[in-house]
């Protein structure tokens, strides 16, 4: 028998949870980086430019997708027409994938929770995270990943079972309540730790690093493709989540309002976090006597060794580093609830699955997975699957998306009379223009150039067999699985949207 | 800081702040 759909609560409710899905570690430790490199203050228009032109009306148009089709974006892509559902399995593998990894650096983070309050890291916190947390093994290799690290794993194990409690209460009563706690909370926090950060010694120095623009570099073209990349992996788009989450909007909802505050939301706390992180590195460079140019870091880096270097010289140190791993763990795990959410939809949809049983089947397939990553070889794999999975993956599924609805089953015209139906703003011409040329056309450029530096050299100076097996093969893997699915038979809903609202009315 | 500094972040402040704020305030008081 099929299961009833369920719906947000409130329009509160799923804003919180669209926000709390784009925001994510990204926000914190890659936009930073990423506008530092690409010239700094000058990096601002063509980040801005891409919010307006691509990020804005991407959420829109997946919105949109999201409620008119009313399913997880398998079924969604199905009810456009039955030859796009493998995108939606596309995406569904992508998720997947990123949330195996995901839970993994949020259980570092909960981790380094603890080590705050003593400050464990002592002086060497490179050494201390590399060799005495993660005990990561001399190299990579394809056959040998060492045994698993205990003290990671249990994090892990933690991050899970709290993650799948939440999606197990389902949609209103798991995903939506927890956002509405948490997101604020993570607000509040992060002002805290910014505030703090803007008022030590030397933090100008750090926002002036920062927003000073560098003009002449407004004229190289991978500026512009590193501002329309940040903005597209920092909204969660083409991974299914937004148009999951939209899946459950009652019928007369606003999506296009809904996609400006979405979209604004999240490079808001981009700016933010873009501000507390300089200030901070302008701190820490007044101490040292080094130069911010030699401290500026990305990702890892950035949060569990750079961070933890600032922490130690701040006066009430343990409180700041709580304050800052609390902030990575919110932002991280409701990005992680909402990758899984893409999973729980989809597969409970196509094989009758209970929810309750398809949290139980996908979460615990996703944790064993997960393990693969607390090895002492688990570090270098995170590395170059991240790589692959976001870089053919993500961008492969975004061209499709938007290739297949808006040209070859020519969905303009219905989406925005969809969309238009029930919000005072309107999409028009300029949104066409921006998603039917100006999105593919970047997105495809992007995509080719990955494609040519991947194939050109090896990522990350690894053993070729080992990029070879968990890069390519990963992604070979992934689409070979999107390309088996769709030929099941859909099994827990109606694929016909009429039927189904039929049955629904009854 | 520089005064191109200050420009910027004021600026970036204001667009990005600013579109948060324009469309809550969008919301509030158009419903749904």
């Amino acid at each position: 028998m099929e299961q009833k759909r369920e719906q947000w609560g409130s329009r509160l409710g799923f804003v919180l949870a669209a926000i709390g899905s784009a925001i994510g570690l990204g926000n914190i430790w890659r936009f930073p980086y990423v506008a530092y490199k690409n010239g700094a203050g000058a990096f601002l228009i063509p980040y801005i430019f891409a919010l307006v032109t691509t990020g804005i009306s991407f959420v829109a148009l997946e919105f949109v997708v999201g409620k008119k089709y009313r399913g997880s974006a398998p079924l969604c892509y199905f009810r456009i027409n039955k030859h796009m559902e493998f995108v939606g399995w596309w995406q569904f593998a992508i998720s997947f994938v990123i949330m195996t990894y995901y839970a993994v650096i949020l259980a570092w983070s909960l981790s380094y929770i603890g080590f705050s309050t003593t400050l464990a890291w002592g002086n060497e916190t490179k050494d201390f995270f590399y060799n005495s947390y993660l005990q990561v093994s001399p190299g990579a290799s394809v056959t040998n990943f060492g045994g698993v690290v205990w003290q990671t794993l249990v994090p892990v194990l933690v991050i899970w079972a709290v993650t799948l409690c939440i999606s197990y209460r389902g949609v209103r009563n798991g995903i939506e309540k927890i956002s509405r706690i948490v997101l604020p909370c993570l607000a509040v926090l992060f002002i805290i730790f910014v505030i703090r950060a803007v008022t030590l010694p030397g933090a100008a120095v750090g926002l002036n690093t920062f927003f000073e623009p560098s003009w002449s570099q407004l004229k190289d073209p991978n500026i512009w493709m590193a501002a329309y990349a940040q903005i597209f992996y920092s909204l969660s788009l083409a991974m299914g989540i937004m148009i999951t989450y939209s899946s459950y909007l009652p019928k007369d909802s606003d999506t296009t309002n809904n996609a400006y505050i979405t979209a604004f939301s999240n490079s808001g706390f981009s700016l933010l976090s873009g501000i507390g992180i300089f200030a901070a590195l302008g701190f820490m460079s007044a101490m040292s006597g080094k130069p911010i140019q030699d401290l500026a870091a990305g990702g890892i880096g950035l949060a569990f060794i750079v961070l933890p270097q600032i922490i130690n010289q701040l006066p009430a140190s343990q409180i700041f580093g709580v304050i800052f791993f609390i902030c990575l763990l919110i932002a991280g795990i409701t990005s992680l609830i909402s990758l899984l959410e893409v999973c729980i939809a989809a597969a409970s949809e196509k094989f009758n699955w209970s929810r309750k049983h398809t949290v139980l089947i996908i979460g615990g397939l996703a944790t064993l997975v997960s393990v693969a990553y607390t090895t002492h070889g688990g570090l270098y794999l995170l590395d170059v699957v991240d790589n692959y999975v976001n870089d053919f993956g993500v961008m492969l599924s975004a061209v499709f998306e938007i290739i297949l609805i808006l040209w070859v089953y020519k969905q303009t015209k219905p989406l925005m009379e969809e969309a238009n139906r029930f919000s005072q703003i309107r999409l028009g011409n300029y949104w066409k223009i921006c998603l039917a040329f100006i999105t593919p056309v970047i997105l495809i450029i992007i995509l080719v150039s990955s494609f040519y530096t991947n194939i050109t050299q090896v990522y990350g100076g690894y053993p070729a067999d080992f990029d070879a097996v968990f890069g390519w093969g990963m992604v070979i893997a992934l689409l070979v699985f999107a390309l088996i699915i769709p030929h099941l038979r859909w099994r827990g809903v109606k694929t016909n949207l009429k039927a189904e609202k039929e049955e629904n009315s009854k | 800081m520089s005064t191109s500094a200050i420009i910027m972040m004021i600026l970036s402040m204001v667009i990005i702040w600013g579109g948060i704020a324009v469309s809550a305030a969008h919301a509030i008081r158009h419903g749904k």
